[in-house]
């Protein structure tokens, strides 16, 4: 059986079971929940980008009626609380006591018995700040005569971040670029951008003195790891620490760190011995959690005989204030050396150097894996570059330079083994939705007309699902996740998983895992996560890679227990196991179809008084740790079509061409929505999402006035396609895909407006491309943001 | 969460106790939409010692014929301004503007009264109100008196509304031959413009007769183009006139570069949008 009507028993389009409670406003997030005797915390935020600290007064807020504590860096270093590690092994001030660093920096912490309480005793808390001149812009962060950020730090002496990081090989590089005929050189920019999800941060931390107990309530991507953490950075005992995560509005990267208002809360829960509940709001979310992007780069591109043969980056990675930049050790640039994308280079030359600048910390993933989002800006933007010096169309530069089927594993210039590709096909079925030939002929009419349409494509390739525990791990850890399915004797089933939705569908995909591996229908498994007292251990949800990573996971859980199934068939059958076949639900004997025993039938039996094969205990259950193998590699062809009006300089997507390869699709509906979703945020970084700052260090983009987040109204109706190249390693085919449009979709919006422009001379322009930026380059005026 | 500080809040039950109220509390002020009031209250940027809500005087919604004249009450919505036939046969530039003015949810709560009150330069309908020439009603505990709009903003954020009185009504003479238009540009959908021009002509025997165009965004208050206006009136309408009357706008206008954009671009947009209203406007005139 594979089908109840219309409803898969596996893969295939399921509406997903969360949207019953979602669509009818009946999720269950963070600031939803109400606990006994609970209080509030708000925090109070420095206004300077730079300044120190001179004194610190609580008094008029401790006196204000309904004000239970007032929490300063001083009371934080008894609990050794006052500073934390980050994800990249730096430390960050909890609460600043020195001075502050950045415009949003937490100061301190008021505890009250309502948040309106809360926020009238932060106006009361009176800092003697002395402002000093602010580090704005990177390329200046190391000159000679630039305040020193980290005094903080023993022989730190300058604002350098780390040290400079190299991938890929010089020398033959700069012999391919000797043998080239053509060379291409551009600064471009990913400017600073944010995740913004829809549901702030905020945590409910519930400590109780008797016992020893910490409860978290938290909404984050990384449960078990942020416990781990918790219990390094307050010395409490792990196992008495639990995290529980409820509905999550939206991550992309923005919830995989731990912040100093989680620290703040649970100190203050500590202090207080009742739970404290904090939320930030939109602008402390903006302007003071994990950023993501901002990073300057320097990169010459060559071609030989039309085919492209090498790149050189070189970039400067702003990392705000303190070093939090979300990746896996031993790669302190992410994984932005995939920036030799696609093609079959025959060198490639990658130097990162990151600083400090006095804005707020992060680098975080914005949906997209370690810095891959840059690493395809880059390398598309930079293909797109030598087309147009090379006079040719950037579709046969790209089929001239793609990697080729045949060539498959294949080693890049910069170390990664790609698994699996067929480029030139992918390409071909987006040249064939869009209609590649007739927009080139429509493009042509109009631009004769002196209308502005332009064309562009973008093609990646991301490494997704880290991560193989012989190469990665994130503070230690191994990039591993576990799975854990218990079927029950009904024949329900439960799998509890490490990896956390935050909207992505995990409810239901992980069940038509399970359900595809069991013959159990979906509705039928439920998928526990997001609480680390009932589920096994892992490292979470991000860098996609909850179905390469998670989803192997499940289905190796599944196999194990359809292995058991299998021997307690054969005792049901009175034959040998080997002599069992199976479709799904059920194990018959091969020769026989007619006789078999479905997934019920074992389950009741494994779970009844009968006998069961020699040895076997009871139950139907089991547990795996996924090691991932390898990274996976998906990969797909975008094609944008824009329209740029010649006067206002406004910029429409009227087409968007999206023709992923994300291996096998476990559930394609949701794929298309995680498909749309990235897309439109694609849209919103090219053409508006931008975090500036003053030359003070002053945030200007702290609401939703000023961070524009794009609305269904400037999305054209998306227009998808597939090709199925499963992945050789993952136990399902399947590469992951939540990133892939977010990470494809910038580099073809701005090489259509480059191309639009193409009448004018026009050949750069920074995102986001607003009217007023997209006019300056019009005038030939082109700037990068501020 | 974002939150307010303290405050009082009334239910006003009639307009005269409405401006009873006003005048006894110090720092009180009316909330309608609270679109605009709202969020300046939680991001502490306003903190009225009470607010005065006067969506229950269903009285001041309407949107009629009174002779010569259509009348609006100050509490009609956006989205009643969207929808107004009668708005859209003699003013459509209404309904261009409420095509493009924040999101329907904010249409759906906002009024006319508040969005003219809020004298943001940036805000669309106080253009609208310009270009066609409105006055405003203003009622206070003696009586109404009525201000014409290139008298009713004196600066950013300050009206011609005095303590104790409130905005009622904004009326518009109906003269024949009219045209009128409204062309923004913004950033995304439900942004604040970067500019915005409104413009109508009036169009007699052949010849602009009367014009009205003020521009949102680029200056301090709305800016009415009372040079671009006198250049039109008695002439044939043309693209080269309205050319002429863009490049008045680019030079007239006066706007601050902000995060939507620079000086010289706000300017040639002031200019663009201009010619364009024009242009539209006036076909609207002659159809």
């Amino acid at each position: 059986m594979t089908a109840v009507g219309d409803r898969p028993i596996g893969f295939g389009p399921l509406k997903r079971k969360e949207d019953a409670r979602f669509i009818r406003g009946k999720g269950n997030y963070l600031d939803d929940i109400r606990l006994p005797g609970m209080v509030h915390m708000a925090i109070l935020r420095s206004p300077f980008a730079h300044a120190k600290i001179n004194s610190i007064d609580t008094s008029a807020a401790l006196a204000l009626p309904g004000v239970a504590a007032v929490i300063t860096a001083k009371d934080l270093e008894t609990l050794g609380l006052a500073w934390m590690p980050t994800i990249s092994y730096d430390t960050q001030a909890v609460l600043a006591g020195d001075k502050v660093r950045f415009q949003g920096q937490e100061v301190a912490a008021v505890i009250a018995i309502d948040e309106y309480i809360a926020r009238d005793a932060l106006q009361l808390i009176d800092v003697d700040y002395e402002p000093l001149p602010a580090v704005v812009n990177a390329r200046k962060a190391l000159d000679e005569d630039a305040p020193l950020i980290r005094d903080d730090k023993d022989g730190q002496l300058d604002n350098l971040a780390s040290p400079t990081w190299e991938a890929g090989d010089e020398e033959s590089t700069d012999k391919a670029f000797a043998e080239a005929d053509t060379i291409v050189s551009r600064d471009i920019i990913y400017p600073r951008c944010h995740p913004a999800p829809l549901e702030t941060c905020g945590m409910i931390a519930d400590f109780n003195p008797e016992t020893g107990q910490l409860d978290l309530y938290n909404g984050n991507q990384a449960p078990h790891a942020h416990r781990t953490v918790y219990a390094h950075v307050a010395g409490l005992a792990e196992h008495m620490i639990r995290i529980k995560c409820n509905d999550i509005g939206g991550g992309f990267g923005n919830k995989v760190p731990v912040y100093p208002g989680y620290v703040c809360a649970i100190a203050g829960s500590i202090v207080a011995g009742v739970p404290v509940k904090w939320i930030e709001d939109r602008s402390e979310n903006l302007m003071s959690t994990g950023f993501a992007r901002d990073y300057i780069m320097k990169s010459d591109i060559c071609a030989k005989d039309g085919k492209i043969t090498g790149l050189r980056v070189d970039v400067i990675a702003d990392h705000g204030a303190f070093d939090s930049t979300a990746q896996p050790t031993k790669f302190p640039a992410g994984f932005f050396h995939i920036v030799c994308g696609s093609y079959d280079l025959q060198a490639s030359h990658v130097k990162v150097k990151a600083v400090y600048t006095n804005k707020a910390p992060g680098g975080v993933a914005y949906r997209c894996s370690f810095r891959i989002t840059e690493a395809v800006y880059l390398v598309e933007r930079m293909v797109e570059a030598l087309a147009l010096e090379m006079h040719i169309d950037p579709i046969d530069l790209r089929m001239q330079s793609f990697i080729g089927t045949e060539q498959f594993p294949y080693e890049t210039t910069t170390g990664w083994t790609y698994d699996s590709g067929d480029y030139h096909k992918t390409m071909r079925v987006a040249m064939d939705i869009a209609g590649y030939e007739d927009l080139r002929q429509e493009q042509e009419e109009k631009r004769a007309r002196g209308e502005l349409m332009g064309i562009g494509i973008s093609f990646f390739t991301e490494g997704v699902g880290a991560g193989p525990r012989k190469h990665m791990d994130i503070l230690g850890l191994a990039m591993n996740d576990g799975a854990d399915l218990r079927v029950h004797p009904s024949g329900k089933a439960v799998v509890s998983l490490s990896a956390q939705t935050q909207g992505q569908g995990h409810e239901t995909t992980f069940a038509q895992i399970v359900a595809e591996e069991l013959g159990i229908p979906p509705e039928d498994v439920e998928v526990r996560h997001g609480d680390t007292d009932k589920s096994p251990y892992g490292l979470g949800t991000y860098g996609s890679r909850s179905t390469p990573v998670s989803g192997a996971a499940v289905a190796v859980v599944s196999r194990k227990v359809r292995d058991k199934a299998r021997a307690i068939a054969a005792q049901m059958l009175e034959t040998r196991p080997e002599d069992l076949a199976w479709e799904k639900g059920r194990w018959y004997v091969k020769g026989d179809p007619s006789v078999g025993a479905t997934i019920f039938d074992i389950t009741e039996r494994a779970y009844s008084g009968d006998s069961l094969p020699e040895g076997m205990e009871g139950g139907l259950d089991a547990q795996v740790i996924y090691d991932p193998p390898n990274l996976t590699y998906p990969y797909g062809a975008y094609i944008a079509v824009v329209d740029v009006d010649p006067e206002t300089a406004h910029v429409t997507v009227r087409r968007f061409i999206a023709v992923d390869d994300c291996g096998v699709r476990i559930n394609p509906m949701i794929v298309d929505g995680q498909i749309h979703g990235g897309l439109a945020e694609g849209v919103g970084i090219a053409l508006m999402e931008v975090i500036t700052f003053d030359e003070e260090g002053n945030c200007l983009n702290g609401s939703f006035m000023d961070y524009l987040i794009p609305t269904a109204l400037e999305c054209p109706d998306f227009e998808l396609g597939a090709t199925v190249t499963p992945c050789p390693h993952h136990p399902l085919g399947a590469k992951g895909v939540g990133e892939s449009p977010n990470v494809g979709s910038p580099p073809a919006i701005v090489n259509a407006v480059i191309d639009a422009l193409q009448p004018l001379g026009v050949n750069h322009v920074d995102m986001p491309c607003t009217p007023a930026r997209v006019w300056a380059a019009m005038q030939g005026n082109a700037a990068p943001p501020q | 969460m974002q939150t307010p500080a303290r405050f009082d809040y009334e239910r006003a039950t009639s307009l005269q106790g409405a401006i009873a109220s006003l005048k006894e509390h110090e720092d009180s002020r009316i909330i309608a939409g609270g679109h605009s009031l709202l969020p300046m209250m939680k991001l502490r940027l306003a903190s009225p010692t009470r607010l005065i809500d006067i969506n229950d005087l269903t009285d001041l919604q309407y949107i009629r014929e009174e002779g010569d004249e259509i009348a609006i009450g100050a509490l009609t919505r956006h989205v009643e301004l969207l929808k107004s036939e009668l708005l859209a046969e003699h003013f459509p530039l209404f309904k261009d503007a409420e095509l493009v003015i924040a999101d329907p949810v904010v249409r759906n709560r906002g009024t006319i009264g508040g969005s003219l009150c809020q004298a943001d330069a940036a805000e669309d309908l106080s253009a609208v109100c310009a270009a066609v020439k409105a006055t405003v009603v203003i009622t206070g505990a003696d009586g109404t008196r009525t201000v014409p709009m290139d008298q009713f903003h004196l600066g950013p954020w300050t009206t011609a509304v005095g303590e104790g009185e409130i905005l009622t009504e904004v009326r518009i003479a109906k003269r024949p031959g009219g045209g009128s238009a409204h062309e923004k540009v913004e950033r995304r959908a439900g942004d604040w413009a970067i500019a915005a021009a409104s413009a109508a002509v009036w169009i007699d025997g052949g010849v602009i007769t009367d014009a009205g165009i003020a521009l949102s965004a680029v200056g301090l208050t709305t800016i009415d183009l009372t040079r671009a206006e006198e250049l039109l009136r008695g002439q044939p309408p043309s693209e080269e006139l309205f050319e002429q009357a863009g490049a008045i706008a680019s030079e007239d206008c006066m706007p601050i570069p902000d995060s939507r954009g620079p000086v010289d671009y706000k300017r040639h947009l002031a200019g663009v949008l201009t010619k364009r209203a024009l242009r539209k406007a006036t076909a609207r005139a002659l159809s």
